[in-house]
């Protein structure tokens, strides 16, 4: 989360955002006037991402992923705050923004009347390429996705994955500085997404910046560095996987099954109520579980408490928090359109 | 964060999976440095309309082609062969040697830049606007969106510039005989000048419908707009004709097809009666302006939401 106060967002001549950041937003707002009232799709966002970040923005349908893309990348004019992409303004430098980006929208912008390859090739001659290079360019893309076979097919004949593909793959054509995904994997089946996010691992390892918005949750676990929530055109949360589990108070919970039955007081005298994040500790039986906010090490120290008392343990697991387990903690758990 | 994606996840041998791993992260490393301008993205999306006329040529020739062809037939051909050709226009200082061919040929030239220009301009754009917005592509090119608006504009005006020029031809050659029109460029600038503007105005009118027409109300562009601009853009008698019937010259001055078509037979066919040449160049330079800026505002509007 930026740390920028709120106070300087309205001082118009505002200097420069840090040059280091890929992409910052100030009090970021949009809403849509219509005749049957206003709808606020973004309430005020404020982000700050730095160069070669994986960005998740997670959200039910309707949160406001797709307006806060659309404002970053030129698309939508912001109502209200203010949004740098690349260090610059969306609104008063959209061709120096768009420069330096590249989409990969929700819905399939492929162009219909050209091939694959001239999808590729107008494409990298809209961004100066003499069409020579452009060419060369549109081959080497072609290669990476895996589109070869379908090189010369027009773009409304290939299938939702290979579309999906030609879009990110067209989104590369000038090495942006930032890559912009809205829901990427929306609608595809498994292995097409599983596929996808291996592309996106590699291109996130040479360094692309990335923002993604998604819906699906495994989808930011697998990929971001960090995540943030958002919901009602707002960010309910922010930071690390781990950190966004600690915030919504997930918990992991750590079972040990023992040979015998746990002897009463074994937890207290191993001092397990007062360890940083222990919540809650059950014995029935033959068994005890841990719940925790801080599992590191936690189970490494039952196992130790079970020798030191001279215990045999039968079986042990952990269960990991998920992020879903904090998401819904965030969102609340009503259904949406 | 870990990401922990076997090669077994995505069902590829882990050889290929290292060189498909390597391919994508020489997309960053080797890419060619873009130096995008203004012009050179203009180019490019000049050279990406005409890819798609070409694809498209046999269709777009059909279509160009097709409607003067049978005006000129049913005109010059069969309704002088059948003896109900039509008389001259009573105006005319010319009189009696004109027959129906030469006052059509300006006319159906108008026409042609209409249907054209909407053709050109207006149905790709309801397309790109509908459904998948495929106009976001072309919307994210490294320039302002008011050049994107202007190129549109350029693209329309050349397809309707060649679809009105298909006309000469089709009436040199299709004619009963002795029936062929009378055609005479005196002036080649003014032809000149009234082929470009007009295929400028009816590509800008283009535009401006294709940002503010209703996808879902298309059918309504033909009967509304298409129809009334053709019947009653002195088509098939020329403006200085309908001074008989007074208020219908008047009421048609709001036609900018009148003025296309009063302003090729002041180019063409001088000897029948016409507008005088600054209300013709007037209307039709304005009306670029005019329709150009309202198309270009609403185009951005469409496209920046």
């Amino acid at each position: 989360m930026t740390t920028t106060t709120a106070n300087t967002r309205n001082s118009g001549s505002a200097g420069p955002p840090a040059t280091q950041s890929a992409i910052r937003t100030e009090d970021l707002r949009k809403t849509y006037k219509s005749s049957r009232g206003d709808v606020e799709a973004v309430r005020g966002i404020d982000l700050d991402i730095p160069q070669g970040e994986f960005f998740g923005l997670l959200g039910p349908n309707g949160a406001g992923k797709s307006t806060t893309i659309g404002m970053l990348t030129t698309l939508v004019h912001p109502t209200g705050g203010r949004a740098w992409v690349a260090g610059h303004d969306v609104t008063r430098e959209p061709v120096a923004v768009k420069r330096r980006i590249g989409v990969v929208t929700q819905n399939n912008t492929l162009d219909m009347q050209l091939t694959v390859a001239e999808n590729l090739s107008f494409r990298s001659r809209f961004f100066g390429l003499p069409a020579r290079v452009a060419a060369r360019r549109a081959d080497q893309l072609i290669d990476a996705f895996g589109l070869g076979d379908r090189r010369n097919a027009m773009a409304d004949q290939l299938s939702g994955g290979q579309a999906r593909r030609l879009l990110i793959a067209r989104a590369l054509v000038h090495k942006p500085d930032v890559l912009f995904l809205d829901e990427p994997t929306a609608g595809l089946d498994p292995q097409t997404r599983v596929n996808l996010w291996d592309i996106l691992t590699v291109l996130h390892e040479q360094g692309q910046t990335i923002l993604l918005t998604t819906h699906y949750m495994e989808e930011a676990e697998a990929l971001c560095d960090r995540i943030a929530v958002m919901d009602h055109g707002k960010v309910l949360a922010e930071g690390s996987l781990d950190k966004l589990l600690t915030e919504a108070g997930a918990q992991t919970v750590i079972t040990v099954r023992f040979e015998q039955q746990v002897p009463a007081g074994l937890a207290e005298r191993a001092g397990l109520p007062g360890r940083p994040g222990v919540t809650k500790i059950e014995a029935e039986g033959d068994q005890l579980r841990v719940f925790s906010t801080d599992a590191e090490g936690l189970l490494g120290d039952l196992v130790s408490l079970a020798a030191a008392n001279g215990l045999h343990i039968r079986d042990a697991s952990s269960a990991k928090p998920s992020l879903e387990t904090a998401f819904l903690a965030l969102t609340g758990r009503e259904y949406r359109e | 964060m870990a990401t922990t994606i076997q090669p077994a996840n995505i069902g590829t041998a882990s050889g290929d999976d290292a060189q498909v791993s390597a391919s994508i992260a020489a997309l960053i490393t080797d890419a060619p440095v873009p130096r995008p301008t203004l012009p050179k993205t203009f180019a490019a999306m000049m050279a990406r309309e005409f890819r798609v006329l070409g694809r498209n040529a046999p269709s777009t020739f059909i279509r160009a082609v097709l409607q003067p062809l049978l005006f000129a037939f049913v005109f010059a051909y069969v309704l002088p062969k059948i003896g109900s050709g039509f008389s001259v226009a009573p105006s005319s200082a010319a009189g009696g040697d004109i027959n129906f061919a030469t006052i059509l040929v300006p006319g159906l030239m108008g026409s042609m830049f209409l249907m054209q220009g909407m053709f050109g301009t207006t149905m790709p754009l309801i397309m790109e606007f509908s459904w998948q917005r495929t106009i976001e592509d072309r919307a994210l090119a490294p320039v302002p969106i008011r050049v994107l608006a202007i190129q549109k504009i350029t693209a329309g005006a050349i397809q309707a510039f060649i679809g009105a020029a298909i006309v000469f031809p089709v009436v040199y050659w299709v004619h009963a005989p002795g029936e062929g029109p009378h055609i005479h460029v005196s002036n080649w600038f003014l032809l000149a000048a009234v082929m470009v503007f007009a295929a400028t105005l009816t590509a800008s009118l283009g535009l401006w419908l294709g940002t503010v027409v209703d996808p879902r109300k298309i059918q309504m562009l033909f009967a509304v707009i298409l129809l009334p601009i053709t019947m009653l853009g002195c088509v098939y008698y020329p403006w200085s004709a309908l001074h008989v019937i007074r208020w219908l010259q008047i009421v048609t001055l709001i036609n900018p097809m009148v003025y296309m078509t009063e302003g090729l037979r002041a180019a063409l066919t001088p000897s029948i009666g016409h507008m005088a040449l600054w209300a013709i160049m007037l209307a039709l330079v304005g009306g670029t302006a005019v329709f150009g800026y309202l198309g270009v505002r609403s185009f951005r509007n469409r496209v920046v939401g």
